[in-house]
């Protein structure tokens, strides 16, 4: 692979990815709040 | 089963928001992930298109997909329903959501079949080395042309039968409902679907070649970024990868919990999406550049998407590669559990929107869903012309249904009913991620421009020249005719009354959410009486 097609893909990667991880780290930050809502309904 | 026709009171629900977001990306996350961006990205300059294409994500894809959790949040009901509750007028954009999703589901499922057929060929390598081109058209498809034959009704069982096989999954998944069937099937399938993709991705890596296929897809092609096409292929591709403005997302956030973190969830979901799209990517251009050292051509002589990749490049480069079984096996099981987790987002716009509508309970409303779209696509896709209807279906339904009813949508929402600001509004008020004047241009103003752009050009291209050489009766049945149809038929089952029974008169969850929320009452759900006007703030 030549260099920039290497240099691409690592910033695609880092960006793209790195934007889950990023997503992910801040939804873990703000928990679901539990038990303040009734049960839903489970078919059946 | 056929006896309680009456609803519980509650909305059914995803068990938690980690099951919602799963299940989001279990519907964004579908056959053009894997079959269609490698090859949009390496026609779009390659390393290059990474620019528009992330630029489509954050200021097109992710205001859309807000857009729509919005809508489904605060209005708590099917894409109809929700419609509805925002606006009597806003009514049919939920019919044409929904039929939009009928024609999809039809096919959607015929080619999650072939996939679940040739995961069981390349175990056995059944198509025969040198034979991969003519095994799918002529021994597989018997594909007869349309302009000879008409529309076949030939039964080819090899497709029938898995097709049937598919059907009868869907359609338990669906019965067990949105917690044990939709959430539960999404919890099993999209960890197994990752997994199997990484395993693929890394065995093409070791294959002879592939390194000249990484760099055909990531050497940037700088000047691509000039072309005013390359920028609409990347909007129109992010628009049609994250399932926006069908309806999915929208029945998907009615069934999430009344205070959820909306946009945090949003932003998971979207580059959770597109992470797949950068792995397929590597998986897929991987293979593609030894299958041509194989042939002793270059990547761009052997680049290909859709159909033609999956079914024709991806079988040559199983008959010829070392361990070629494994790769076609987690390459077609990918694609099956990939399309199985969208087709039941599909399928779930169609069985809420009957459930709001009638009042059912979940079990008669799928099966009077599922059963007469399983009998269609039988009919339709199950025969020697299968291909070429399908094509034409796909291409004037997402044209002319999916990318014309999201510029109508945000038009009508931000520009005649200013919902936008209310909108908004309801996102912050539980979201990590906060939202301001930039969103409500993003899909106010920049989204109907792109959208109208894209349209446009669709509209130019598709009556310039027949679509694919199909005759004239044949695309004004399948193509233009079937995509008006959408439009007249949501607007006539829009003036279809709303029964007592129904989620539109009978709510108490929605009442008591309204309150909860001190919203505005809705004047029609039962137990709340009002007489002022529509409550949708």
């Amino acid at each position: 692979m030549t260099t920039t097609a290497v240099i691409m893909m690592i910033v695609a990667m880092v960006t793209v990815w790195g934007g889950l991880i990023a997503g992910i780290v801040n939804l873990a930050r703000h928990p679901e709040e539990e038990g303040a809502e009734p049960v839903p309904p489970v078919e059946l | 089963m056929a006896t309680a026709t009456k609803q519980p009171a509650r909305r059914e629900a995803f068990g938690s928001r980690n099951v919602f977001i799963l299940s989001a990306i279990g519907s964004a996350v579908g056959l053009g992930n894997i079959w269609r961006f490698p090859y949009v990205a390496y026609e779009g300059g390659g390393g290059a298109f990474l620019i528009p294409y992330l630029c489509a994500l954050l200021t097109a894809g992710i205001p859309l997909l807000f857009f729509d959790y919005a809508i489904g949040h605060r209005f708590r009901g099917s894409a109809p329903l929700a419609f509805r509750r925002m606006h009597r007028a806003a009514e049919p954009l939920g019919w044409w959501q929904v039929l939009i999703c009928v024609v999809i589901a039809t096919y959607y499922a015929v080619i999650i079949a072939w996939s679940a057929m040739y995961t069981w060929f390349s175990a056995q390598l059944t198509w025969g080395k040198g034979n991969e081109q003519e095994f799918f058209f002529t021994d597989f498809l018997r594909m007869a042309d349309v302009n000879e034959v008409g529309v076949s009704t030939e039964f080819v069982p090899q497709v029938g039968v898995p097709l049937l096989l598919v059907w009868l999954v869907v359609i338990i998944i669906m019965c067990l409902g949105v917690k044990r069937g939709i959430g539960a099937a999404n919890m099993i399938l999209m960890p197994l679907l990752t997994l199997m993709f990484m395993v693929l991705v890394v065995q093409s890596l070791f294959l002879p070649g592939a390194l000249d296929g990484l760099n055909a897809f990531f050497t940037p092609d700088w000047e691509a970024l000039a072309n005013p096409a390359v920028w609409a292929s990347a909007y129109g591709h992010i628009f049609f990868s994250l399932s926006v403005a069908f309806g999915i997302m929208v029945t998907y956030s009615s069934y999430l919990k009344r205070r959820t973190d909306l946009t945090g969830s949003g932003l998971v979901v979207a580059f959770a999406n597109s992470s797949f799209e950068i792995l397929a990517g590597i998986g897929v251009f991987a293979a593609l550049g030894f299958m041509a050292a194989a042939q002793g051509t270059d990547v761009s002589g052997v680049a290909s998407s859709g159909i033609g990749l999956a079914f024709i490049a991806f079988p040559t480069i199983v008959s010829n590669a070392t361990g070629g079984s494994i790769i076609g096996v987690l390459f077609f099981g990918a694609l099956v559990f990939a399309g199985v987790t969208s087709l039941i987002s599909i399928l779930e716009v169609i069985v809420a929107a009957l459930q709001d509508k009638l009042g059912w309970r979940r079990v008669p409303t799928t099966l009077v869903v599922a059963i007469p779209l399983a009998v269609i696509s039988m009919v339709l896709f199950s025969t020697t012309t299968a291909l070429a209807v399908l094509d034409t279906a796909d291409a004037f339904v997402n044209a002319f249904g999916i990318m014309a009813v999201a510029l109508v949508a945000v038009i009508v929402v931000a520009w005649f009913l200013h919902k936008l600001p209310a909108l908004q509004e309801h996102l912050n008020r539980r979201s990590s991620f906060r939202i301001g004047t930039m969103w409500k241009l993003l899909v106010g103003v920049l989204a109907p421009v792109v959208l109208g752009y894209l349209l446009v050009n669709e509209l130019i291209a598709k009556i310039a020249e027949p679509y694919s050489g199909y005759p004239g009766w044949f695309l004004s049945i399948f193509g233009w005719g079937m995509a008006i149809a959408l439009v007249v038929v949501g607007v006539i089952l829009s003036f279809v009354p709303w029964s007592r029974t129904s989620h539109a008169k009978d709510d108490p969850d929605y009442d008591e959410f309204l309150v909860e929320e001190d919203y505005d009452p809705d004047p029609e759900t039962g137990s709340i009486h009002v007489t002022t006007k529509a409550g949708a703030r």
